[in-house]
């Protein structure tokens, strides 16, 4: 493996160069050792297909999901308005995040504070990848795997976006089975609406060991998410059933770029 | 003009102008809500109502339920064509005032009401057996005990009785109209159904028979629309306006309060004055952040909540409330229809001072219900009349946090941390970009 080439906006911009994507890291994808991973595998596949794109590093910051998401909108408009001058500073016009809710906040709830991005979510960069044929991949250890896709809730439900992880996944010769639950029907993993970050209120049953159980029961090698909060949620969920050594949750960036030998 | 026709008129103006009363009522109710400019994007509108409401789409969902529902759907919007001819004859003594003027196509058109009314029948002891034998889990969460359960089944004894009394005046009148000479109707149910049970009768039997089953079918219909202000049922009348009304943004984008905009460009603006006395408007009604009442909500919202059937189709696929939370969607809806009710009824009484002590947060709705909500949208993604639960829980957070500070203490270390370290975790934001040199 070698280095991973990930320009930041500061080096480009002194260089006079303007990136064709903007790379939005995440919190998460930042900060926690099992997004980092995510984050890793993207770059990887940028690389392999020499996007032109950079990060904004130690620039970056929360996007205000989950503060708003908790009641706190002036938390969120004060972190929006501080993005808006840093990512309108660097010119930027199209945003890639591996992260839902950061891709629902900036798609959608930045343009009325002025931060208007073109953003996609990165299984629907791949998706271009792939299409362009910039990017190729045999199905490598997937082949034959039986495979179920976790919806995230901030990218199929709440932007209706449904086929591109799937078509993403249906490249890698694998068997993918739906859930009973799926697509604009699918259960949230139980970590949206700022939950991640606080423990759930009573009830009878963790969120995510329901959705867990709903993912086992069709048998898979894998769970695949687009989404570092629901990979937290169905691996705890996983693990909750003592499935870890026969079910992996892997994010659909970390299966292409595996698959791709990256 | 006979007396029956006298009582007939007196009857069904007496109906008309009560329902009236009540719509004006329910009307005011939603305008205790905060403006919101839904009036825009008319076609998309118009399009959205027709697709969800008329078209029922996403009925689909649940197909067994939606086949079932199609056909009181149906009946109940052909019958209109029948009422009307009940109407000119209760007023003006006619008998079936429509059949010489539309001849053959009359007789398809009562037929196609009878072959309808059958099949809402049918569903009618459908959905009695789900609510009551069945016991569907919806339809027996804790938020529909008591008067909620009441009113669902009242619905359907309703619907039960009234096409009773359609079948026993189109038979009994089937057999009156041979028996004195004519050819029969033709009609595809009660051509062949009324001599079966009618025609070993009396004729002045058939007589009282089939003025009962006339009468009874109108005082139905009347009592329907009287009881409807009262009931859950008013979603016949909303659906409409509720789905034309109804969010066309993405799903996962809420709203930007421009309150808090105002305060925050201030606070970013490097050539604001904060010592300036800000322009006073004397009239001007202190700004609340966010929902304590149905008077912070928007009159969507209020629309929302008297839209609702409280069919559950939200809270059977909350994550939530399937996993034994306190959370129910459809009772956030129900809690907001029933305060607006409260504070509408008590200011008509005495006025903007009303103050009853209570609120729509704490008194109806728990903070424990508000904070297990995972904003997932499942509820919205499931409202057949595209009602948002969402909106209102969002709203209620919103005031929990912006005037009272109130929240679990894991979400106020969270605003914390994202304030002081631009992450939701404890983490220096000069270390966000190590990940690169990790191996």
């Amino acid at each position: 493996m070698g280095e991973l080439r990930v320009p930041t906006m500061a080096e480009l911009a002194a260089k006079g160069q303007q990136p064709d994507v903007l790379f939005w890291v995440g919190c998460a994808g930042s900060f926690d050792d099992r997004a980092k991973k995510i984050t890793k595998a993207l770059v990887k596949i940028l690389n392999k297909c020499d996007v032109n794109f950079a990060v904004l590093g130690a620039e970056e910051s929360c996007t205000g999901d989950p503060a708003k998401r908790a009641g706190n909108e002036f938390l969120f408009q004060m972190q929006a308005m501080m993005n808006i001058q840093v990512l309108d500073g660097y010119e930027i016009k199209k945003i890639v995040t591996a992260c839902p809710h950061c891709f629902n906040t900036l798609k959608n709830e930045y343009p009325g504070l002025g931060g208007k991005y073109e953003v996609i979510h990165h299984t629907q960069l791949i998706q271009d990848l792939f299409d362009s044929g910039k990017l190729t991949v045999e199905g490598g250890t997937f082949k034959g795997k039986k495979i179920t896709f976790h919806d995230p809730c901030y990218l199929g439900r709440a932007n209706g976006v449904y086929e591109a992880p799937r078509e993403i996944l249906s490249k890698l010769d694998a068997e993918l089975v739906e859930m009973k639950r799926c697509k604009a029907k699918g259960l949230c993993c139980g970590a949206g609406g700022a939950q991640m970050f606080k423990e759930a209120e009573k009830g009878d049953k963790e969120i995510n060991v329901e959705r867990t159980e709903e993912a086992l029961k069709t048998n898979p090698n894998i769970i695949a998410t687009g989404c570092p909060f629901c990979n937290t949620m169905m691996t705890d969920g996983v693990k909750n059933f003592n499935k870890e050594n026969d079910v992996q949750v892997l994010d659909i960036a970390e299966m292409i770029a595996n698959a791709a030998d990256l | 003009m006979t007396i029956s026709n006298i009582i007939f008129i007196i009857v069904f103006l007496g109906a008309l102008a009560f329902f009236g009363f009540k719509v004006k009522q329910i009307i005011a109710n939603i305008k205790l809500g905060k403006a919101e400019n839904r009036f825009d994007r008319k076609s998309e509108r118009l399009k959205t109502m027709l697709r969800v409401a008329l078209g029922q789409s996403k009925m689909r969902a649940r197909p067994i339920a939606a086949i079932l529902h199609m056909f009181i759907y149906v009946a109940f919007m052909i019958t209109q064509i029948e009422l009307i001819e009940i109407i000119i004859d209760g007023a003006t003594g006619s008998h079936r005032i429509f059949q010489p003027m539309l001849g053959g196509l009359y007789t398809f058109t009562i037929s196609l009401i009878e072959v309808l009314s059958l099949l809402a029948l049918v569903a009618t002891i459908a959905f009695l057996s789900r609510r009551n034998l069945i016991k569907l889990p919806r339809f027996v969460k804790s938020e529909m005990n008591g008067w909620p359960k009441l009113d669902g089944n009242i619905i359907l004894y309703l619907e039960f009785v009234l096409v009773i009394c359609i079948f026993t005046m189109n038979g009994a009148d089937e057999v009156l109209h041979v028996r004195s000479g004519h050819e029969s109707y033709g009609f595809a149910i009660s051509s062949w159904m009324g001599p079966m049970f009618f025609g070993g009768m009396e004729t002045t039997t058939l007589i009282i028979l089939e003025r009962v089953g006339w009468w009874g079918h109108i005082i139905m219909v009347l009592t329907f629309l009287c009881y409807l202000p009262f009931s859950k049922h008013l979603h016949i009348i909303w659906a409409f306006p509720n789905t034309y009304f109804s969010k066309l943004r993405p799903m996962g984008q809420f709203t930007n309060m421009e309150s808090v905009t105002n305060e925050v460009k201030l606070m970013m603006d490097p050539n604001a004055d904060p010592y300036a006395v800000p322009a006073v408007d004397p009239d001007a009604v202190p700004q609340k952040f966010g929902a304590k009442d149905v008077e912070d909500l928007s009159w969507v919202n209020i629309l929302n909540a008297y839209t609702c059937t409280e069919c559950g189709r939200c809270t059977s696929e909350c994550p939530a409330n399937i996993t034994g939370k306190k959370l129910s969607p459809r009772k956030i809806m129900m809690d907001v229809r029933d305060r607006a009710e409260e504070v509408g009824a008590g200011k008509r009484k005495e006025g903007d001072k009303f103050n009853d002590g209570k609120s729509l947060l704490g008194d109806f709705i728990t903070e424990e219900e508000i904070w297990a909500c995972t904003s997932c949208n499942a509820c919205v993604q499931a409202c057949p009349v595209n009602i948002d639960p969402l909106e209102i829980i969002m709203d209620l957070r919103r005031y929990l946090v912006m005037e009272e500070s109130k929240m679990p203490s894991e979400l106020a270390t969270m605003n914390t941390n994202i304030e002081n370290n631009q992450a939701p975790w404890q983490f220096s934001p000069s270390d966000r970009f190590k990940w690169k040199d990790e191996a």
